[in-house]
């Protein structure tokens, strides 16, 4: 792809006391790609999507948006505001694989909280935007609902619909279906794909091979901190060249049939 | 056994008893409110990430917890005057010692119920772009509110009993015009059979109070 990065990180590192998690990261989002990180449990992949917009604090490395260098440099420290980490967040949306949804408001109230809260919105200019996101989760119905009596997919479709309603530059999934009982996961991939074929920006973390070979602009195998491979989803998933990489993706294929 | 119960003499004495019942709400909802504000202020600083905050709030929560209630009202009744060089009445001694026990244990709860509130919830709205105090209004204390409820209605109800210790530096609530009516009346027995079951029906009536509060505030749960 060409075209101006929106994000780029030079030489992310993140160390959690010893454990040196992430050794050295370049990487670079352009508007419209899909990248599916896959890699095994514990190699990073959270703790990766999680530097990307501050939830975790980096050891070392830099973060750019738009071309600005995110964190105020002083006397050779960064400091990073709070209000320039609201920012960023707000422009980079993240699904959890907890879905993470607030369980004291309903559904439409938790669509609705960053709309306020955050973007300032009037409530009943929130609610239209609300309502418009839900209905494209399929959710119409559930406005009034408590999160807690959604099963676990419209849970998830809510806590996407929550994320779209700040219009984030960049989408991030972690993980978004693999607390899903496996009947609920379609629902939810159904609206990543859509998502996807608006040609949104994401990045999603994922043990959903298939999905990800056919959602993907670009697959990314993290392993021992470093983006082990990277490429497009036939190259990575179906010939891959690291002997790491066709390990793990026959042990993840081991049951397939 | 033959004794012959006879309330007639207390219940010539009811308005004392009354007044003491009065007295004894009247400490009781004064010492929760400012127990709440101590509490509160206790409850931030050891949240708070700065050790000159915590450590204090610390010592200040475990010195009450590890010292008997009774040791407060004396210290402040007979002690704090003398350090002050001033005089306090007994009424201001029982509501400093009971608003000060009561704001070290009201931190705990209400430290205890922001700190159950699970992680994740903390990312969701840190992910919308949410600032910590806008977090903290919007997420974080209405779902530890509806968490701090029992044990704080439970501490409330401790806070109430133990104001009948302030009927030892002479304030009249109902445990001390107990005392009194019984010196006139000589009837101990019915005195403090009476006096029992008013504190009861207080008691009783407050958690129905607290039930109906408990209610609404849990609701969504
Ligand atoms: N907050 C933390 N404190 C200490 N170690 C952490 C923390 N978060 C993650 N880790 C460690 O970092 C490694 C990577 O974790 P994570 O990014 O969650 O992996 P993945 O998402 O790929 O399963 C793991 O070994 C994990 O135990
Ligand atoms: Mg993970």
């Amino acid at each position: 792809m060409t075209g101006k990065p929106i994000l780029e990180i030079k030489g992310l590192h993140k160390r959690f006391g010893d454990h040196h998690v992430l050794k050295g990261i370049d990487f670079t989002v352009e508007p419209g790609e899909r990248i599916a990180i896959i890699g095994g449990s514990g190699s990073g992949k959270s703790t990766f999507l999680r530097c990307m917009n501050f939830m975790e604090t980096l050891s070392e490395g830099e973060i750019w948006l738009d071309g600005t260098r995110i964190g105020v440099e002083k006397k050779g420290t960064v400091t990073y505001p709070e209000k320039q980490l609201c920012q960023v967040r707000e422009r980079l949306g993240m699904v959890f694989q907890q879905f993470n949804l607030f369980p004291h408001m309903s559904v439409l109230d938790n669509v609705m909280e960053g709309l306020v809260t955050v973007k300032g919105m009037s409530k009943a200019e929130a609610r239209k935007t609300a309502e418009a996101e839900l209905a494209k989760v399929g959710l119409s119905e559930k406005h009034d609902a408590w999160p807690g009596l959604l099963s676990g997919g419209q849970q998830q479709r809510v806590a996407i619909a929550r994320a779209l309603s700040m219009q984030p530059e960049i989408l991030l999934f972690d993980e978004p279906t693999s607390s899903l009982d496996p009947e609920l996961v379609g629902e939810v991939l159904r609206v990543i794909k859509q998502l996807a074929e608006e040609g949104r920006t994401m990045l999603l973390v994922t043990h959903e091979l298939g999905f990800a070979y056919h959602f993907a602009t670009k697959v990314i195998f993290l392993a021992e901190g470093v983006f082990h491979e990277v490429g497009t989803p036939d190259e990575v998933l179906k010939h891959p060249k690291q002997a790491r990489t066709q390990d793990f993706l026959r042990r993840f294929g081991e049951f397939a049939f | 056994m033959d004794y012959s119960w006879d309330f007639g003499p207390v219940f010539e004495h009811f308005d004392m008893l009354a007044l003491g019942m009065l007295n004894t709400v009247k400490i009781a909802v004064v010492s929760i409110v400012l127990g709440v504000l101590v509490g509160l202020v206790l409850a931030m600083m050891r949240l708070s990430t700065r050790k000159w905050l915590t450590i204090p709030a610390l010592v200040f929560i475990e010195f009450y917890r590890n010292t008997p209630p009774i040791v407060h009202f004396f210290w402040f009744f007979y002690a704090l005057p003398v350090m002050l060089a001033i005089s306090l009445d007994p009424y201001f001694a029982a509501v400093l010692a009971l608003s000060t026990q009561s704001g070290a244990f009201y931190a705990e709860v209400f430290r205890g119920g922001i700190v159950s509130i699970e992680r994740g919830q903390w990312e969701g709205g840190r992910a919308l772009g949410m600032t910590h105090s806008a977090l903290m209004r919007r997420v974080i204390v209405p779902q530890a509110i509806s968490r701090m409820v029992p044990p704080f209605i439970e501490r409330s109800f401790e806070l109430l009993k133990t104001t009948a210790l302030a009927s030892t530096l002479a304030y009249a609530d109902l445990l001390y015009q107990a005392m009194l009516v019984n010196a006139e009346t000589f009837r101990p027995l019915e005195v403090y059979t009476t006096i029992a079951l008013m504190y009861l029906v207080l008691l009783v009536t407050a958690s129905q109070l607290a039930r109906l509060a408990e209610a609404r505030l849990t609701a969504y749960q």
